[in-house]
C-alpha cells in the first residue's frame, strides 16, 4: 500500500488547523420577555416560544 | 452515499428501537407531553402519528394494529375514546417539538414533544404543581415561625 513518504511537521497540521473555527450561536431576542435566546428554541428565561407557553421556569 | 436512507438508528438494535418507540410512544398518549432529546422526538413523531390517524378510524381493526404497535390498554382505550376526540377534524400533524436547548450531562439537544390538541392542559397541570408546591413552602414556613414563637 503506498504511504506518505515524510511526517507531516506540526506547523503544517496546525496551518491546516487554522480553518477549523467554531461558530458563534444564531441568538435573537425573546418576543414575550425580550431576553436573548436561541433561534428555533424555547426562551430559557420565560418558557415561550412562539406565543406559547412550554414551561414554567424554576424561578 | 447515503442517498434515500430514512430514519436514525439511535445506536440501537432492532428491538431496540422499536421497544423505545413504543414506550415513548405510550408515554406521549399518557402524559399529552413528554422531554426527550430532540432526535428521538423527531423519530417519535412519525412512528405515533400514523397510529393515531388509526386510532381516528375507531373502528376494531384498527384498535387491534394500534394495540400492536403499543401493547397497553389503558392508553389504547384512553386514545380511541378521550384522545380522538379532542383531536377533532385535524388532518394529521398531532405533535408540536419545540427545543428547549441542551442538557448538561452529555450536551444532547432536548425538546417537548406534545399532543397540539392539550397544549393548555399540560400548562394548567404544571401551574397547579407550582401552586401546591409554593402553598407547601409557605405554610411551612409559617409553622416555623409559629414553632419559634412558642419557644
Amino acid at each position: 500500500m503506498p504511504n506518505p513518504k515524510r511526517k507531516m511537521s506540526k506547523t503544517r497540521r496546525d496551518k491546516r488547523r487554522t480553518h477549523y473555527k467554531a461558530t458563534a450561536p444564531t441568538l435573537g431576542k425573546c418576543a414575550n420577555c425580550g431576553d436573548i435566546k436561541m433561534a428555533h428554541h424555547a426562551c430559557p428565561s420565560c418558557g415561550y416560544y412562539d406565543g406559547r407557553s412550554m414551561f414554567i421556569p424554576k424561578s | 452515499m447515503r442517498h434515500r436512507v430514512q430514519g436514525r438508528k439511535l445506536k440501537r438494535t432492532a428491538s431496540h428501537r422499536n421497544a423505545l418507540l413504543r414506550n415513548l410512544s405510550v408515554s406521549l398518549l399518557k402524559h399529552k407531553r413528554i422531554k426527550t432529546t430532540a432526535e428521538k422526538a423527531k423519530e417519535l413523531r412519525g412512528f405515533i402519528e400514523p397510529i393515531i390517524t388509526k386510532a381516528r378510524k375507531g373502528d376494531l381493526h384498527n384498535m387491534r394494529l394500534v394495540m400492536d404497535s403499543l401493547k397497553d390498554k389503558a392508553v389504547v382505550k384512553e386514545l380511541f375514546t378521550d384522545i380522538v376526540s379532542h383531536i377533532g377534524e385535524r388532518a394529521g400533524g398531532y405533535t408540536r417539538i419545540t427545543r428547549i436547548g441542551r442538557r448538561l450531562g452529555d450536551g444532547a439537544e432536548m425538546a417537548f414533544i406534545e399532543l397540539v390538541d392539550f397544549n393548555t392542559l399540560v400548562n394548567d397541570r404544571a401551574a397547579a404543581r407550582k401552586d401546591e408546591k409554593e402553598a407547601a413552602k409557605s405554610e411551612k414556613a409559617a409553622k416555623e415561625a409559629e414553632a419559634a414563637q412558642a419557644q
